[in-house]
This record gives C-alpha cells, structure tokens and sequence, in this order.
C-alpha cells in the first residue's frame, strides 16, 4: 500500500526523518494533503455554520437564559406542532415509497425488453424537482384539472374533491419526487441478490410466497432500511411543495417553513438557527433508530456458490 | 438449415415477466402512476400553450406568446446564463478538490479517517434547511450572501461529499501496482496523476460530473436560501413566480416551468448516455452504510 511512502534515508537521521517514516506507517504522508482542500471547505462552510448556528441559537433574542429558544419552542404549540406535522408527512411518504419499490423493482430485475426504458420512464421525475411537481398538481389536481374532471365525468363523485392546499397534496408530491430515488436504490439492492439462491429455494419446495420472504426479503431488510433512511432525509426536508400545494399557515407548517419564517420573516436568526438544530436532531434521531434496528439484521453475502 | 434457431434452454425468456395476479396488480399500479405523472406533466405543457382555460378538456385557443412573455418578464435568458455559469463552476470546482480527496481517502488507513467520513457523510445526510439557514446566516454576515460567490459555495457543500463519495470506490477499483509501474518508469506524482489515473477513473469522474449537474440544477434550498435577484437560478425563480401568484399569468409560470422541465430533460438524456442508474446507485450505496 505504501506506494508513495517516501524513501527510506541511507542513514537516517533520528529526529525527522524518523518521526517521517513513524508517520508514513501509519499512513500518513504527503497524500493526505489532497484531501486537505476538501476538509478544509466542509469545515469552513460546513462545520463552521453547523458550530455557529448552535451558537447562536443558545443566544436567545429575547433572553431567558441559553435555552430560552429551546423552551420557547416546545411551549408554544403552533411551534411544536410543526414536529409532528414533519413527521406525519416525511414518514408515510418514505414508508409507501420504499414499501411500493419492492414490489416494482422485483418485477424489474433480470433482462428483459425494455427494462431500459421502463426504469428510465420510473426515474423520470427525478428530474422534475420538487417545485415543477408542485405547479403540476395545482394544474392537476386542481378543482378544474383533469383528474377531478374524470372523476366528475364518471360520476364517482359528485363535486370536486380537494386534492390541493391541503396534506395531501404535499403528500402527492412527495411521492412523486421521493419515489424515483428509493426505486433506483431497492433496484441496485435487489439485484444484487443472487437469483439461484431463489432457484434453490424453488427445488426444495418453497412457493413464490415462501421464496419472497422467506429468501429475499430477509437478505433485502439491511438495503431497505438504508433506502428508507435516504428516502426519509428526502421527504424530512419538504419546503417548496408544502408552501405551494400545501396549507403553510395550517396543516403543512412543516420544520423548515417554521425556520424559514423565523429567519426571513421575523429576522430572528437565533430562533432559525434553534429551529434547524431541532431539525437536524429529530431526523438524526429517526435515522439512528433505523440504524440501531438494520444492525439487528443480517448482513453478509447475498451470493450463492461453493463454500460461501 | 432452415429450422429456426432456437434459444437454449438455460436463458430467460424475453418480453415482460408475466404469470400470477399479484403480477398484473403491479404493473396496474406503476401504469396508473405513469398515466397520471404523465397527465400532470400534460397539463402544465398544455396550460402554457393554452389562451384562456376556464372549463372544459382543453384551452379555448393556442397560442405562443407566453413563451416570449416570460422569457422577457423573467428576464429567463439572464437567469439561464447565471444558472449554468452557476452549476458549471460548481461542478468543475467539486471535482478539482474532491477526486484528489477520494483518492486519498481510498488509498489511505490514517488515524482520524472515520472522523473525516462521517464528516463527509453529514451533508448528505442532512436536510439542505437545516445547515443552509446557519450557512447563509455566516454568509450575510461576510457580505458573501446575493452574490455567485455565495452561491457557489452554498452549492458545493452537498456537491463536494458527493463526488468524494462517488470516487472512492471507484479509486479502490485501481491496482495500486499500475501506479508502481509508472513511478518505476520515473513518471512523477503529477505525471500518475494526468497519465495514469485521470484516464482510468474518467468513466467516475464523468458520472459524478453528471450527477453533480444534474442535483445543483434542481437544488432548490440552499440557493434559495443566498440567492438573491441577480443570482438566482432557474429553479428560485420558478418557485418566486409560482409562490406569487396573481401577480403573473398562471400560463406564463407554466411557459417557465415548461423550458424548466426541457432544461432537466437535456440533462437526463445527456447523463443516462453516459451512466447507467442502477450502476450508480451501486456504487454509492456502501456509503450510508457505514
């Protein structure tokens, strides 16, 4: 591995030399300098804003000792309402978007014609963005767009239904955006798995229901939690759609709307840096008990073969 | 020889996989889930073409002119000139600074290499909100903020993990002794890089490139966050317009939302030439493992 580990001196000298070669054993040495620039930027513009922000959200506009904003928070319930209101959309949405991959995608695995253009039209909105999925389902969905004029026209319902400027149509575009991308991931994990393992479970008289979850569901659970962790990331950061088809003032008050507000709004920068503190806690909190289960499960090779 | 070739037996059958209902159910699924994305992608391309549309299946005439309305209210040919001076700067910076960093680190056991992952890692991990209102808040304090500058910076912080995270695996897939022949033949570190390994890991320097484009142009967030008029990319300017509205015609914003969607559509097209989804995917999926 030490390829460019710097030549041993003939003679070498005690002092720096020797503190050079120490250092080169333990892999370092003049390759790390490149990775300097990039640690370098992450902590300036990262972990130096990251640092900050919990700074200044200990530093309360309106006093009331360091964690005044913090209390302040979790007292006023239009503030505290807006956790649960993250979780009730980000959650559903990153459970139904890796729940329908499975399926999908195990369908989708091995060749056959098309399978290019079918995962290509399935990743399509990937390229949407959520803003552009957000004016399409006001035109949609709206009272007056063609899905509530199906609906009419075939006498499902008798007035529009309300689709917009409300839960579910941040929901909808969560699911639009968040699907892609969970898809994508579920595929690669699924085909990673060996598929005479399957076979083998066939000739010993497992069903096409027992060889699901019996074989690859249990060697798929390690990616799907992984898939969930991204596709919640995704759906917890939920700005533009829940201020365009949602109900910002009400039932889609997400997180980052309440943080957006205390900062650009009210100009109250400690109060958004607590905001977004509270954030990035609540999420790594979901994130580390996904986590905390994945590590119950098994993880190893998904590969058929001798001595494996 | 005139019988027809016929396939051996050990190969699957071609066309879609079909059998059980449980099958038809899920492809009833993703058909519905197509038809109306594509419904929802219709109705806003036929809104922008569309004169009046009160009721009714489709506008009461078609016209053009909201693509020349927009494209002077909003002032679009500035904002796309910022847009892509935007990403290309950012790309371009990203993978100066981050495929050394990803050959580093693949090569490398130094004490402190976790930190520096989970370091990396967290960028990803977060929601762009969350670090963005402490960032742009640094950044108006140093007057960065409304500025590319700031711009820039604001959108290399995802996009630098990235591509660091997409080339290390890339950079493991090299046999160090190719890099021990070239030194042996007296190529010196700057020659194994330009001679040796740029050429070798260009299939993942494209990807990541790609990839890198592809997310600046529709991070919406952080250049929400910074941007201000004069910096904005398409993307803030569509939700700016599409946030208000009233003030401007529905269809003008969809006539924007539409060169958006063609925009976006360019890439896709550019970067599935160049990668394979599933591919990708593998190879950045060992990251949020760890």
């Amino acid at each position: 591995m030490a390829v460019e580990a710097p030549p041993r001196p003939e003679a070498p000298a005690p002092g720096r030399g020797g503190l050079r070669h120490r250092l080169a054993e333990r892999g370092v040495d003049r390759v790390l300098l490149l990775l300097l620039p990039a640690v370098l930027i992450i902590g300036l513009l990262f972990l130096y804003p990251m640092i900050y922000g919990v700074g200044l959200s200990l530093q309360p506009k309106n006093g009331g000792g360091p964690l005044g904003n913090y209390a302040d928070f979790f007292t006023d319930s239009y503030q505290r309402g807006t956790v649960w209101k993250t979780l009730k959309l980000a959650l559903p949405a990153a459970l139904i978007n890796v729940g329908a991959s499975v399926p999908i995608a195990y369908r989708l695995r091995g060749r056959f014609r098309g399978r290019r253009v079918l995962t290509a039209l399935l990743v399509l909105p990937v390229t949407l963005g959520t803003v552009l999925v957000a004016d399409g389902l006001l035109r949609y969905l709206g009272p007056k767009g063609w899905f509530n004029r199906i609906l009419l026209d075939l006498h499902i319902v008798d007035e529009p239904v309300r689709l917009i400027y409300n839960y579910w149509g941040v929901l909808f575009s969560l699911l639009i955006t968040g699907f892609p991308f969970a898809f994508l991931l579920v595929l690669s994990y699924m085909s990673g798995i060996d598929p005479t393992l399957e076979r083998a479970a066939a000739t010993l008289g497992a069903g096409p229901w027992q060889r699901m979850r019996r074989v690859v569901l249990p060697l798929l659970a390690p990616g799907l939690a992984t898939t969930f962790v991204l596709a919640f990331v995704l759906a917890f950061s939920v700005f533009p759609s829940a201020n365009l088809v949602g109900e910002p003032a009400g039932e889609t008050r997400v997180m980052a709307i309440a943080a957006y507000q205390a900062a650009f709004e009210k100009y109250d920068y400690s109060m958004a840096s607590t905001i977004a503190v509270l954030m990035g806690v609540f999420e790594l909190l979901v994130i580390s008990v996904t986590l905390l289960l994945r590590g119950r499960l098994y993880t190893g090779p998904a590969m058929g073969g001798k001595g494996s | 020889m005139t019988t027809a070739v016929t396939r051996p037996a050990g190969l699957p059958k071609r066309g879609l996989p079909r059998g059980r209902p449980g099958t038809w159910l899920v492809w009833a699924c993703v058909a519905f889930f197509l038809v109306n994305l594509f419904a929802l992608i219709l109705s806003v391309v036929v809104n922008s073409f569309g004169t009046k549309w009160f009721a009714g299946w489709l506008p009461q005439g078609f016209t053009s002119t909201w693509y020349s309305d927009a494209w002077d209210e909003f002032a679009l040919g500035e904002v796309l000139t910022v847009t892509l001076e935007i990403t290309l700067v950012v790309v371009a910076l990203a993978l100066l600074i981050g495929v050394p960093a990803g050959y580093a680190l693949a090569r490398r056991d130094f004490p402190g290499k976790r930190i520096v992952m989970f370091l990396l890692l967290l960028p990803v991990l977060l929601p762009p909100i969350t670090y963005g209102i402490p960032l742009a808040t640094v950044l108006y304090k140093v007057h960065l903020a409304g500025t590319m500058t700031g711009v820039v910076a604001a959108n290399l912080v995802p996009a630098l993990p990235f591509v660091i995270l997409v080339m290390t695996p890339f950079v493991e897939q090299i046999d160090t002794n190719v890099e021990s022949a070239a030194r042996m033949c007296g190529a010196r570190t700057r020659q194994v890089f330009t001679r040796v390994l740029v050429p070798l890991l260009l299939p993942g320097i494209l990807a990541a490139g790609i990839l890198v484009l592809v997310r600046t142009v529709a991070m919406f967030e952080l250049t929400f966050l910074v941007a201000d008029a004069d910096s904005q990319t398409l993307i803030v300017a569509l939700y700016s317009a599409a946030f208000t509205p009233g003030i401007r015609a529905a269809q003008a914003i969809d006539a924007m939302a539409v060169i958006y969607m063609a925009l976006s559509a360019v890439l896709l097209i550019i970067a599935l030439m160049f990668v394979n989804p599933t591919q990708i995917v593998a190879q950045v999926r060992e990251t949020p493992a760890e």
